[in-house]
């Protein structure tokens, strides 16, 4: 049951990703181009989800537990450290290169087009070698 | 600002934040790609199914989409080989060093008020836009 709830919510996910244009890297590198034409769409993306977790989030979450789980898996990691600021930059960059973050990467298969797969392949290795080193 | 589509982007963005809503109220989960994918590649007995899931649900739904004669039709993926591969490491080790992207920090997080996620996505955004610039204006269109 849980595998199909989470089915659920990737579909409606990676839609919004389709919608949104989010899964176009070059609507993505438009958006960071503040200095020549700017695009302000994905801006209004986070708005959108932001309009929907917030108050979502608050009304799911004073609930004792979840639907089809016992508890809910919140993030415990409070302090703000250098491997939280340096993995944000490092990730940052990697992003403004090629205009793909994780989700728009995964959704890009559903476009075939071939060169999406070498940078899911490298997305991956970055994050096995990652956790190799700090696990 | 003659490619804004304001509609389409509020209504995916209101659509991606119904998956993350949906994913907590029923099995409790922050719709983090970063660290569900990260399971995906390295399964840990009982906790697979899920994010397989997932994972494959993004993919249908973006597919759905684009079968269904929604735009983008074509992805617009600029940059040498070379150049995809080093910004596929560097966001693979820049989420899993910094425990979370776009949506684990920037939509979830933030939508939980985590300063720690305010943090992230305040830094990955900056180094963004200063990449694109350094690439764009500064190195003349390298990618």
């Amino acid at each position: 049951m849980a595998a199909f709830a989470a089915l659920a919510a990737g579909l409606l996910f990676g839609l919004g990703l389709a919608i949104s244009q989010m899964a176009n890297p070059a609507k993505v590198l438009d958006f960071l181009d503040l200095a020549g034409k700017w695009d302000p769409s994905l801006a209004l993306v986070m708005a959108g989800a932001l309009a929907v977790t917030i108050p979502g989030y608050r009304l799911v979450l004073r609930r004792p537990k979840p639907v089809l789980a016992a508890h809910f898996g919140l993030p415990t990691a409070k302090s703000i450290d250098w491997r939280l600021i340096a993995g944000a930059a490092i990730f940052g960059a990697g992003w403004g290169l090629v205009g793909f973050c994780p989700g728009p990467a995964i959704a890009s298969l559903a476009w075939t087009q071939g060169d999406n797969l070498w940078f899911l392949a490298a997305m991956a290795a970055g994050m096995l070698i990652t956790r190799r080193i700090f696990p | 600002m003659e490619n804004f589509t304001p509609v389409s982007a509020l209504a995916g963005g209101a659509l991606i934040g119904a998956g993350a809503v949906l994913l907590m109220w029923l099995d409790g989960r922050i719709a983090g790609i970063a660290g569900i994918f990260g399971g995906v590649l390295l399964p840990v007995r009982g906790d697979f199914a899920w994010r397989a899931a997932f994972v494959a649900g993004i993919v249908l739904g973006a597919a759905a989409w684009r079968l269904g004669g929604g735009a983008p039709q074509i992805l617009q993926i600029t940059g040498s080989l070379p150049l995809l591969i080093a910004g596929g490491l560097l966001v693979g080790v820049g989420v899993r060093l910094g425990s979370g992207c776009t949506s684990g920090h920037g939509v979830c997080g933030v939508a939980r008020m985590s300063p720690r996620s305010f943090a992230a996505t305040a830094t990955f955004m900056a180094v963004g836009f200063a990449t694109v610039y350094a690439v764009r204006h500064l190195a003349g269109g390298l990618a």
